[in-house]
């Protein structure tokens, strides 16, 4: 072989590699969008078969003609009632609460660079608690005894679970705190709130505290069309802001310098995602209480599918969060009907041995 | 002249760690750092690439004050790669390499950014590792692929951070072998710090020898690694001998304290 021939075959061979890896990507890429539209046909799947399920059984394709008949006239007969005021909200209260809470999860893990981060251990749940136990137990804007004003206790839900978060960025403007000091600011928000809510709770009304707790640990019960267009405007401001950031957590996650090599403005960076998960999963948990354990095993469990690219991510476990909530809140109240568990419940008890299930099938350190 | 620092310092509250730092970076040349541990080796290069910032002096890159330019303009001429990179979510070798294109698109890459990718993968050999998970290969592979992410920001200086530390005797040779052939084939400068001091006057151009946060003395590896000098500035007795137109040096023993 000559010399000259001999570079062309390098060449040629240099050429099919290319070709190779294209391939590859690409394969690697549209194996996430399955993924994702996967998940989002199992999640209309899903809210199909809850709008079915409940103290008396619609089937399938009325529950679809109710739907839409619904969409454009008022509900008149019980079965429209039950379905278009009753179970449709609460199925779409579902899905934005998981969807919310996934992405918010996600959001933390991604530029906190730390598996633990998500809203509970931030101390955003145990925040929001402490605000809703507040408002239960001072009875504020009762109109009759051991009352209290609805409205007042989203808005103070709301105000606290912002609080931690807002001690965090004090933290970062403050000084240039490592991820890891920053996970501990939130756990120890997440002690003290806990802790004060403990505390309002010993010299109060037992019934008071028992809607407290119950409170705290999550629920759907009490979804209408009128929670439904506030939480979806806060998922619309929030999402495309979070959407537009994902590149950037992305090459976060290589760690801080390196980030700030590439041209990242690292403290700007983790603030702003920061706040509007903070926002984000405030104005979630503030309408359905403190849903544990989504918004930490969303993210886990599709990155265990699909990878860390949060551009993937964020959709993915938005989608499986909402798929969680959907299945969790049936399972909550059919299995023991007409009792209804609170969902926060469910979500833990059925969420953790699938958890527990995929990482020990997982070899990777972090899949 | 590349890169250009004059009377350079850098502390923390009320401890000096870089004082009086002059120097300067010329295109096609590998600039070694050494210098014992604590001789502001790191901090040097962190203040180039204003991880940290230096309270006094300037640092201009191609005549351009540091300080005055955005940080993605920062990113299109400086690559650094910091010691001892732990990420926490493992990425493809492929998708890690992609980060280095953030300076030059916004949120989704191009085809002629996968492009870019696919040039470094084939410049530094790890065609076949670009769908495994970086977290996967060897510490050596690892290093590649991260002087590979810095590489495709398409920056004429590259910061490398003691990058063979770590790395065992083969890997080492070949980390510093594709560092050459980089600057042979793109003509970018580069500044490594390194420990070993045979493969520093192996492998790089000019030396610059730290200590106590000043610069101790700059030139040709046999100009720099003299016995005085390593008596002086690391307290090491050492045998040096020649090795070709290379000083070969053997440690010794440690000075003997008075």
């Amino acid at each position: 072989m000559t010399a000259s021939s001999e570079t062309i075959s390098k060449q040629e061979i240099a050429k099919t590699k290319r070709a190779q890896i294209r391939g590859l990507y690409k394969k690697s890429i549209n194996k996430k969008i399955y993924f994702i539209f996967f998940l989002f046909i199992l999640m209309i799947i899903f809210a199909g078969i809850a709008a079915t399920l409940g103290s008396y059984e619609i089937s399938f394709t009325e529950v679809y003609s109710i739907i839409f008949h619904c969409m454009f006239n008022n509900a008149e007969t019980y079965e429209q009632y039950t379905v278009w005021e009753l179970r449709l909200p609460r199925i779409l209260l579902a899905i934005l609460a998981g969807a919310g809470l996934g992405i918010a999860g996600t959001m933390m893990q991604g530029i906190l660079r730390n598996p633990l981060a998500e809203p509970y251990t931030m101390g955003i749940a145990s925040g929001a608690g402490f605000g809703a136990s507040l408002v239960i137990i001072l009875g504020v804007g009762a109109e009759y005894a051991g009352g209290y004003s609805r409205y007042a206790l989203i808005a103070s839900s709301f105000i606290f679970a912002l609080v931690p978060a807002v001690v965090v960025l004090a933290i970062v403007l403050h000084r240039k705190p490592s991820p890891g000091v920053l996970v501990l600011a939130g756990i120890s928000m997440l002690y003290i709130f806990s802790a004060l809510t403990m505390l309002i709770q010993v010299p109060a009304d037992p019934n008071a505290v028992k809607v407290a707790q119950f409170w705290a640990v999550g629920s759907l019960e009490r979804a209408s069309w009128l929670d439904i267009f506030p939480i979806s405007l806060v998922l619309a401001c929030c999402v495309p802001l979070l959407m537009w950031k994902t590149w950037d957590i992305n090459i976060l996650n290589a760690g801080d310098e390196t980030a700030e090599s590439i041209g990242i403005h690292v403290k700007r960076t983790r603030i702003f995602v920061m706040m509007i998960s903070a926002v984000l999963t405030a104005g979630v948990v503030c309408f359905v209480g403190a849903i544990s354990f989504v918004g930490l095993i969303a993210p886990h469990i599709c990155r265990m599918f699909i990878g860390a690219d949060n551009r993937f991510l964020l959709p993915a476990s938005a989608l499986f969060g909402a798929v969680l909530l959907l299945l969790a809140d049936t399972i909550a109240r059919t299995i023991a009907a007409p009792l209804v568990i609170p969902i926060g419940i469910v979500t833990a008890i059925m969420g953790t041995p699938l958890f527990l299930y995929l990482i020990l099938k997982k070899k990777g350190e972090y899949w | 002249m590349r890169l250009e620092i004059k009377d350079m310092e850098f502390g923390y509250a009320s401890v000096t760690i870089l004082k009086d730092v002059s120097m300067e970076l010329v295109e096609s040349e590998v600039l070694g750092v050494v210098g014992p541990n604590g001789a502001g080796k790191s901090t040097l290069i962190r203040c180039i690439d204003r991880i940290i910032s230096p309270q006094k002096g300037s640092i201009l890159v191609d005549g351009i004050d540091i300080k005055k330019m955005s940080s993605t303009d920062r990113a299109k001429k400086i690559g650094y790669v910091p010691q001892g990179i732990a990420q926490i979510f493992p990425t493809t070798v492929f998708d890690t390499v992609l980060m280095g294109r953030r300076p030059h698109f916004g949120w989704w890459s191009r085809k002629e950014d996968n492009e870019k990718v696919l040039d470094m993968l084939e410049l530094l050999n790890l065609e076949q590792f670009a769908m495994r998970g970086i977290n996967e290969l060897s510490g050596g592979q690892q290093q590649k692929v991260f002087i590979a992410r810095a590489l495709t920001q398409e920056a004429d200086i590259l910061l490398l951070d003691e990058p063979v530390s770590a790395l065992d005797i083969r890997h080492q040779l070949e980390v510093l072998n594709v560092i050459r052939s980089v600057v042979k084939e793109k003509g970018i400068s580069v500044m490594i710090s390194i420990h070993d001091l045979n493969l520093a006057s192996r492998f790089t151009d000019r030396l610059l020898l730290m200590c106590d946060g000043q610069i101790f003395a700059t030139g040709s590896s046999s100009s720099i690694l003299t016995p005085e000098n390593i008596k002086q500035v690391y307290g090491v007795e050492a045998n040096v001998s020649k090795f070709g137109d290379r000083n070969y040096i053997a440690p010794d023993k440690p000075v003997e304290e008075k």
